[in-house]
């Protein structure tokens, strides 16, 4: 196992869409270790993509297990996933390991329901909310060749007024 | 670019304040950009119908080089200057992780009353923006406060919740739970 370079924004490559994944096989398994050892040498990062590594691959590693009072599935592989239902709208701070010393407001879905392939080319399918769900989009994002940093929303949201009616 | 090593340049900040139009921030940055200036981190508001901006710059020259920069344009768009010697430091944000929203009727000491129960407990102010809204009969005032509490949010709640009830002010504390992935 290795820990791997991650790219850092404003590397063109980040902006690159991944292709899907079609073999599961011995060397996916030995890439995902070293994804997950990535994931964990960093800072307190709760998700990775493979693209964030240099391989254009529809792979991601979520685990937001270690933040408390979160609901969870823990340590999660999705493979070529792909969102069934994407539900509400919150805004939240995101960061990446990609775009250091920077984090911003990014609107989410609230609740989603993802299906996509584990390790070992499994279906699954999960159905999950906040926080959780909000680190899923952001790396799913990676794979379509976005950061947050599209995503952005002002800070002075919250103080939009409404437009008054006469 | 010019052939100056960055650290041969000096930071200073940029203040403008004046009557709103469009194109000041176009006109004062190509100004800048002329003189051989590099921008680091600007915050522009309207303001009460008035134009602000604070905006880093960096130049080789000293203050009078960015005075004869943007001394012109602003005279020519009625605006008042100043500019400030600073320590520039860039690539180092302080993520805040806890924000505070503030509603109430509009009357004076809703900010000093916050603030200072915040500054009290340690609490360090990253981002403040206000507004007052509503009619001039029945104005409102909603602030909206961002920074590191250093310190359990709830005792932060529990403090505000007593300083709301006293006050008659609505007040909302919410961590910031910054997602890194």
């Amino acid at each position: 196992m290795a820990v791997l370079p991650v790219l850092v924004y404003p590397d063109p490559r980040l902006k690159q869409v991944s292709r899907p994944v079609e073999s599961f096989d011995d060397s996916l398994r030995e890439f995902l270790g070293d994804l997950e050892e990535t994931l964990r040498a960093g800072p307190a990062a709760v998700g990775i993509a493979a693209p964030q590594v240099g391989r254009f691959e529809r792979i991601v590693l979520v685990d937001v297990s270690c933040k408390p009072k979160i609901p969870n599935h823990g340590r999660l592989v999705l493979i070529n996933p792909e969102f069934l239902t994407l539900e509400g709208s919150v805004v939240g701070r995101e960061g990446c390991l990609s775009v250091p010393d920077y984090t911003g407001n990014v609107a989410r879905a609230e609740r989603i329901v993802v299906r996509a392939r584990d390790e070992v080319g499994a279906e699954r399918e999960y159905t999950m909310t906040g926080f959780e769900a909000r680190a899923v989009q952001h790396e799913v994002d990676h794979l379509e060749g976005l950061l947050f940093l599209d995503r952005l929303v002002s800070r002075r949201d919250g103080l939009f007024r409404r437009k008054v009616y006469k | 670019m010019t052939a100056e090593k960055p650290e041969n340049k000096k930071w200073f900040m940029l203040t403008l304040v004046g009557k709103d139009r469009p194109g000041i921030v176009a006109r004062i940055s190509e100004a800048l950009f002329q003189g051989g200036c590099y921008l680091g981190e600007a915050s522009m508001a309207r303001l009460g119908g008035n134009f602000s901006i604070m905006l880093m710059v960096r130049s080789a020259g000293e203050a009078n080089r960015v005075e004869q920069m943007v001394g012109p344009v602003c005279r020519s768009l009625e605006l008042r200057h100043h500019i400030d010697r600073i320590e520039g430091e860039l690539h180092h944000h302080v993520d805040p992780d806890v924000r505070i929203s503030v509603h109430g009727a509009d009357r004076a000491g809703i900010v000093a009353e916050v603030t200072g129960a915040l500054a009290q407990m340690g609490f360090n102010i990253i981002h403040l923006e206000s507004d007052v809204g509503g009619s001039e009969e029945d104005p409102f005032y909603v602030m909206h406060i961002e920074g590191v509490a250093g310190r359990e949010i709830e005792d932060l709640q529990r403090t505000l919740q007593s300083l709301a009830r006293e006050k008659e002010i609505d007040i909302q504390v919410s961590a910031i739970d910054t997602l890194l992935g």
